[in-house]
């Protein structure tokens, strides 16, 4: 299948804690918008007013465990695709979250240790089908498990609507 | 009855059969068939989104599409109504019929029990993190997003993990102040935000078998806020009582085998717990109610899928007849749904209400999630019935919720300050 998302990424850590909530990562005030620009303008306001500023120069955002608890809110993921996140790289993510962003094509790494071994600003490279990520910063290596062939399908074709289409066309 | 089997908890044995497999393992990926999909105002616009982008926009099966105007209902601003607009011409383009505008249903997952929605031994699954919920029917039911959503419109099926699976024994009998919101709390409490992350809970015991299915559907509603998938109780008489006259189809039940293996357990015994609060702000934050200290608080709230139902309504009005809530504190009401709310009528609830000086609300989730009316200032304290209390959830991000039974709120609303409601019962 042809690949239609970059698999290797590269940016700069914003760095995040523990549990954080899609609440405070696009508030249930603005829900009631869908349009992809105002999305990106509400990302992580209830944590970081300046997130959508920043992330477009550092692409990356570092957690630590349970990202995206809370709400199915699928404005979660979207706002942080939308503001410019290239990947979100946690210690866990909470399981709506997760399936979100790789049915929206939103890299995704579930990686322990990263929380601990990153700081922000650390420039880091990942490749998603590797399972490495290379802290060009510190001059270190992480190692991930990468994703199960299953969910490499649906990433690769870029989101599960995609996935569909492209199975649909095969058939 | 329980047969000894492949050791297989219900949880996995209803997806095994929904992927038309014997046997599924933990962690494993299966493509289960669905059941019974459900989008509110909020999620569904975004699944209509994503259902647009599909190169054949044919829907898998009309019957089995739930569409529910709850989150901002009535239309508080044009946005919103341009959102339940699109979702009523969808349902309308696409012959929807399960489509409850406003006035005809309520909150989703309430609207899903009692409409017959919900059967056991299916998956069902719902573009809002409480679906869960329906766990308490025997049901395989989580959360999705809404590009999940516009997938199972399509195809009927979606892909899942097959869930570890953690049993809950609960043992003992709860004391007459204390209900299955303390029990969940006090889970939630033990276990953690991400105690139960990716896994299954099922709730087994003598208490659970003892308590009613508006407490079990408050219990399984709020695994979710311990990051599990799905939380379940097998069904037994009381289950199938709810469900006559709701569920038109047939449905066989589900049962764990007699030798099912648990990734997990924990066993509790209740004899001795008291009314629970979840303090600012984690759901996991959670003390004995005498414990929280000197809490002073400006607004109190029933309502939600966790506890909107009638018996948190009776509850609530029992301990409020008669008395006046504390000036300064403002008390909110909202029954979870229009069955409810004509079923409160009936009974009075509302005089009591009123007479109490609550404010009582229209079906549909309101203050929960700080949307469209009932927010926090800075620095305003509301305790409340409903399932989170993350910073700004219910407002301005400097206000403070705690989470309690419906009636630690009711006694809490009567005194000013956080309450145990041991002294009003």
């Amino acid at each position: 299948m042809k690949c239609l998302v970059l698999t290797v990424v590269e940016g700069r850590v914003l760095k995040y804690g523990d549990n954080i909530n899609t609440d405070v990562i696009y508030p249930g005030k603005y829900l009631v918008f869908t349009q992809p620009e105002k999305m990106a303008e509400h990302a992580m306001e209830g944590l970081d007013p300046e997130f959508p500023r920043k992330i477009r120069d550092y692409g990356l955002v570092v957690a630590g465990k349970n990202f995206g608890c809370g709400s199915s809110r699928e404005h979660a993921p979207q706002s942080l695709k939308y503001a410019g996140c290239k990947c979100v790289l946690a210690e866990s993510f909470a399981r709506i979250f997760f399936r979100n962003a790789i049915n929206i094509g939103l890299p995704i790494i579930e990686c322990k240790g990263i929380h601990s071994k990153t700081d922000e600003g650390d420039r880091l490279q990942i490749d998603m089908e590797k399972g490495i990520i290379k802290n060009l910063t510190k001059n270190e290596v992480l190692n991930f498990k990468p994703f199960p062939d299953f969910l490499l399908k649906i990433f690769r074709s870029g989101g599960l609507i995609s996935y569909l289409n492209l199975k649909s066309k095969t058939t | 009855m329980k047969l000894s089997g492949k050791g297989l908890p219900v949880t996995k044995k209803i997806l095994a059969k929904a992927s038309g497999k014997e046997y599924v393992e933990s962690g494993e990926f299966v493509e289960a068939k669905v059941g019974m999909v459900m989008v509110n105002d909020l999620t569904g616009p975004l699944a209509l989104d994503a259902f647009e982008k599909l190169k054949e926009k044919k829907v898998w099966d009309k019957n089995r599409i739930v569409i529910v105007l709850d989150h901002q209902i009535p239309a508080d601003s044009v946005h919103s109504a341009e959102l339940h607009k699109r979702l009523r011409r969808f349902a309308a383009e696409y012959g929807i019929k399960n489509f409850y505008d406003v006035g005809r249903g309520g909150i989703c997952h309430q609207v899903m029990v009692e409409k017959g929605h919900v059967k056991p031994g299916v998956v069902v699954v719902g573009a809002d993190s409480h679906t869960c919920t329906y766990g308490a029917l025997g049901a395989f039911a989580t959360g999705i997003g809404s590009t999940d959503a516009a997938a199972v419109f399509s195809t009927g099926s979606l892909w899942f993990k097959v869930p570890e699976v953690m049993r809950i024994n609960v043992e003992g009998n709860l004391k007459p102040y204390v209900f299955p919101k303390d029990l969940i709390l006090h889970v939630v409490g033990l276990i953690g935000e991400d105690g139960a992350i990716y896994m299954g809970l099922e709730f087994t015991g003598s208490t659970i078998k003892k308590m009613g299915v508006e407490g079990r559907l408050t219990l399984c509603n709020m695994v979710v806020e311990a990051g599990a998938k799905t939380g379940i109780i097998e069904p037994d008489e009381k289950t199938i009582e709810y469900l006559k006259g709701r569920v038109k189809e047939s449905f066989t039940p589900v049962y764990s085998d007699q030798d099912a293996k648990y990734e997990e357990e924990l066993s509790l015994n209740v004899e001795d717990l008291e009314p629970q609060v979840a303090c600012p702000h984690s759901v996991s934050n959670v003390k004995p109610v005498d414990e929280v200290g000197d809490v002073e608080i400006d607004q109190a709230f029933i309502g939600s899928c966790t506890n909107g139902r009638i018996e948190d309504l009776r509850v609530a009005a029992k301990i409020l007849e008669g008395r006046k809530v504390k000036d300064g504190v403002r008390l909110i009401v909202i029954p979870a749904s229009q069955e409810i709310y004509l079923q409160a009528l009936k009974e009075g609830l509302f005089e009591v209400f009123v007479r109490a000086g609550a404010y009582i609300g229209p079906a549909t989730c309101g203050p929960c999630l700080g949307g469209h009316f009932g927010l926090l200032a800075d620095g305003e304290v509301c305790i409340s019935s409903t399932n989170r209390n993350f910073v700004g959830r219910m407002g301005s991000p400097k206000s403070k919720v705690y989470l309690a039974s419906p009636a630690t709120v009711a006694a809490s609303a009567l005194t000013g300050k956080i309450t145990n409601p041991k002294k009003f019962m």
